[in-house]
């Protein structure tokens, strides 16, 4: 292996369970030294089973991974040096938060002295450096996971894995904690693995994001390339709100497709993942991209839709149309000065630009 | 609000009060839907408990035999022999006492009473009342020690005196192989007769020896019934819990017909020719039948709360310490088994308070040494009907339990305890 290999490497990782299915169909990744990396996607997407693979707790069917360009199939996990976030936090609750933080660091065969200086240099690191004495069930969730992370930290290890570390804390504190484990990475310069089937929670921490279906790796690209230039149908859907158009392609030319929607209307859009003319395909327009009632020539496209229905969001009116034969059709109106006074039941033209709409595979 | 110390509630009345009228309804409730079961636990615990502890302490055999002489011994000295008054109320009690017919108050009573302190004196008893209506007059003294010699022995007026009184310590005494000195102090029973405490040593050791093998056996059962996927453990389960299903007595029945000499263990080990037809080794009617049947019949007791316990560790400890560089056994050590410890403590404390109280199998499987306590105590109270006796060796065992459970309670805390 080369000087500047990967700090990880899966390599044609294939996992079985039961000698039938595949949950892991040829999984591919590098991740360097610093980076965040998360592995997206539904449940039973093979996500997880990744993360155990190279945890050491799932033996990989076929295939290598290879840590530190060393091939680690044959690793018992307890030797592999790899932190660990769990989805309950696995905190053991026999013992106080110190004593939790120690054991990794006397099962080292660390000094009483310098063990202390670390433990309590970790409780600072997460805000809970009066927490030492308090048993794991003392604590709020928020806490406990804090705890956690930084018993995954404390004997520094050269990457950390966390599955679904935030799944059990609400709304409010997953978003704070979010920003916590992001600047932590940021500080110490963490290599981090991270597993979520919750794609905001992907976007805000990634450096990049494998987005997982089905047991294969569907784009492993950074979030905003993954946001704006989805490679597939199951990507745009599974990365925010999404409105699709079922269509047929006519025309290929320069990157841009000549679509016949079901429903008769002819749209331009950017050729992404159709090969020839009379391929089936899938429109993927995102809500925010759509204008209301658009100035004469700044769109490519544009249609008469039927307000059905206004939900008011504050920020922004969530406004649902029938159009191009569907009425599922979402468009976000910004809540700005002068902005569209719509009604329900109105007919108004909306449209939106060539290079917004994808044709993608049906 | 001016007073801040008490709530008020708005109509006036101290929130306590309000509080305390509208769950007055519910608190009666509760109470009546418990009164079934306290009632029965009444009848059927505390009044047969507090019966038996009276019983160990009392016992009016001789005070309802022979009342007019019970009032007179008590008044003796003891120096010497009785006044000849005392005879004489002695021999006319007898002489009355050998009419009546009524159970519990005939003169076979008082002679089995005094028996009991006294091995050997029955036969004196019996014969004097029925020889004691020859006795026209006095002095009684010398008539009645003509009649039998033993009576100008001051050991059985002392005895006598002992007995008369209702409440007596004399049965906790010999429960505990102790008897009294001819001074009347306490000393240790000869060594023939001393078989409770080492009954109750051999009941002790035996309950932990069958703790132990059924931690040892539950342990690993419990621990595959909680990480093998649902329908094997679900398999496994009921194979555990089908003991529970089958009689106690089909059971250790069964267990006769397998462990006998002439039982399927050693046809079979004398087939294969590992021992000669002579040589069919004892397994049942002592100890060892003893402890093999009752570690099949408790060890459920022992897997069960064992298994809900580990059922609730989630297999992320183990890998959480794993991934924190801790090797399998000591992760094990440190982080597994200690969380199986309220399964394990009540486990132990289940399966040893059953077996320190067992009683049918090993009256069936025990013979002569695999016999324990509580099948001495039913001998006194079926066969040899001392029931005081009984009653005192039920209490020292009652007391064991206790002081087990409170030092129990000392070491690990009942609180922690979980049986599911």
């Amino acid at each position: 292996m080369s000087a500047e290999s990967p700090l990880v490497r899966f390599e044609n990782i294939q996992k079985s369970y039961d000698g039938e299915i595949l949950v892991v169909k040829n999984f591919n990744l590098d991740v360097a030294k610093g980076e965040f990396v998360t592995m997206l996607g539904p449940s039973g997407s093979g996500k997880t089973t990744c993360l155990m693979m190279l945890a050491g707790f799932e033996p990989a069917t076929h295939g290598e991974i290879y840590l530190k360009g060393k091939p680690i199939n044959k690793v018992p996990p307890y030797k592999r040096g790899i932190g660990m976030v769990f989805q309950n936090y696995a905190l053991f609750p026999h013992m106080t938060v110190a004593e939790n933080l120690a054991f990794p660091l006397e099962v080292r065969g660390m000094g009483k002295a310098e063990r202390e200086e670390r433990v309590k240099r970790a409780l600072d690191m997460v805000q809970l450096g009066e927490f030492g004495g308090r048993r794991p069930m003392q604590l709020s969730g928020g806490q406990q996971q804090r705890v956690a992370v930084a018993r995954s930290l404390v004997f520094d290890p050269d990457l950390v894995l966390m599955d679904e570390p935030l799944g059990a804390l609400d709304k409010n504190l997953r978003e704070q904690m979010q920003y916590e484990i992001k600047h932590l990475h940021e500080q110490l310069g963490l290599t981090v693995v991270y597993v979520t089937h919750d794609q905001t929670e992907a976007l805000t921490m990634s450096n990049r994001i494998a987005v997982f279906e089905n047991g294969i790796v569907q784009q492993c690209a950074p979030p905003a390339e993954l946001y704006e230039s989805p490679s597939n149908a199951f990507v745009a859907n599974f990365i925010g709100e999404n409105n699709r158009i079922m269509g047929t392609v006519t025309a290929l030319e320069k990157g841009v497709a000549k679509v016949t929607a079901d429903s008769g209307e002819s749209i331009s859009a950017k050729q992404v993942n159709v090969h020839s003319v009379g391929d089936r395909t899938t429109l993927s327009l995102r809500p925010e991209r759509v204008t209301v009632s658009p100035a004469e020539g700044s769109v490519d496209n544009q249609f008469s839709a039927r307000v059905e229905e206004l939900i008011y969001h504050g920020d922004h009116i969530r406004t649902r149309f029938t159009v191009c034969g569907h009425d599922d059709f979402i468009v976000k109106v910004p809540n700005s000065a002068g902005h569209a006074a719509l009604q329900q039941g109105n007919t108004v033209t909306i449209g939106w630009k060539m290079e917004d709409c994808l044709a993608l595979d049906a | 609000m001016s007073t801040a110390d008490i709530s008020i509630s708005q109509d006036g009345i101290p929130l306590k009060q309000k509080l305390a009228k509208t769950t007055a309804l519910q608190r009666r409730r509760a109470l009546l839907l418990t009164m079934p079961l306290v009632l029965f636990l009444l009848v059927s615990f505390v009044v047969p408990i507090g019966q038996m502890l009276f019983n160990s302490v009392h016992n009016d055999k001789v005070s309802a035999v022979v009342p007019n002489f019970a009032d007179a011994i008590l008044q003796w000295d003891g120096v010497g022999l009785p006044p000849e008054e005392t005879f004489e109320i002695f021999v006319k009690d007898m002489i009355q006492a050998k009419k009546v017919r009524e159970v519990g108050r005939t003169v076979g009573n008082l002679a089995t009473r005094v028996n009991y302190e006294m091995p050997g004196s029955r036969s004196l008893f019996t014969s004097t009342a029925r020889k004691a209506k020859k006795i026209k007059e006095g002095p009684y003294k010398e008539a009645l020690i003509k009649l039998n010699k033993k009576w100008g022995n001051p050991q059985i007026w002392l005895t006598l005196q002992r007995a008369a009184r209702d409440i007596t310590p004399a049965f906790y005494v010999a429960a505990l192989d102790l008897k009294y000195a001819e001074d009347g102090s306490i000393e240790r029973a000869d060594e023939l007769y001393q078989i409770y405490l080492n009954n109750f040593m051999k009941t002790l050791w035996l309950s932990a020896l069958i703790t132990f093998i059924c931690i040892l056996l539950a342990y690993p059962v419990a621990y595959l019934l909680s990480v093998l996927p649902l329908r094997q453990s679900n398999l496994l389960m009921i194979m555990v819990l089908l003991p529970f299903w089958t009689s106690l007595l089909v059971r250790t029945t069964a267990w006769i017909a397998i462990l006998q000499t002439e039982g399927i263990i050693n046809d079979m080990l004398v087939f294969l020719g590992f021992i000669s037809d002579d040589g069919r080794i004892q397994m049942i009617y002592n100890q060892t039948g003893t402890i093999i049947a009752m570690v099949h019949i408790l060890l459920p007791f022992m897997i069960l709360p064992l298994y809900s316990v580990m059922k609730t560790i989630p297999p992320s400890y183990m890998r959480a310490a794993l991934s924190m560089g801790a090797k399998p056994l000591y992760a094990y050590r440190k982080v597994y088994f200690p969380q199986t410890l309220p399964g394990l403590a009540a486990g132990t404390l289940l399966v040893f308070i059953l077996a320190i109280g067992y009683y049918i199998t090993p009256a069936l499987v025990g013979g002569e040494d695999g016999l324990l306590i509580s099948n001495l105590i039913a001998y006194h109270i079926q066969k040899s009907l001392n029931w005081s006796l009984g009653a005192a060796l039920g209490t020292i065992l009652l007391v064991v339990v206790l002081l087990l459970y409170w030092l129990y309670n000392k070491l690990i805390g009942i609180d922690k305890l979980r049986f599911g």
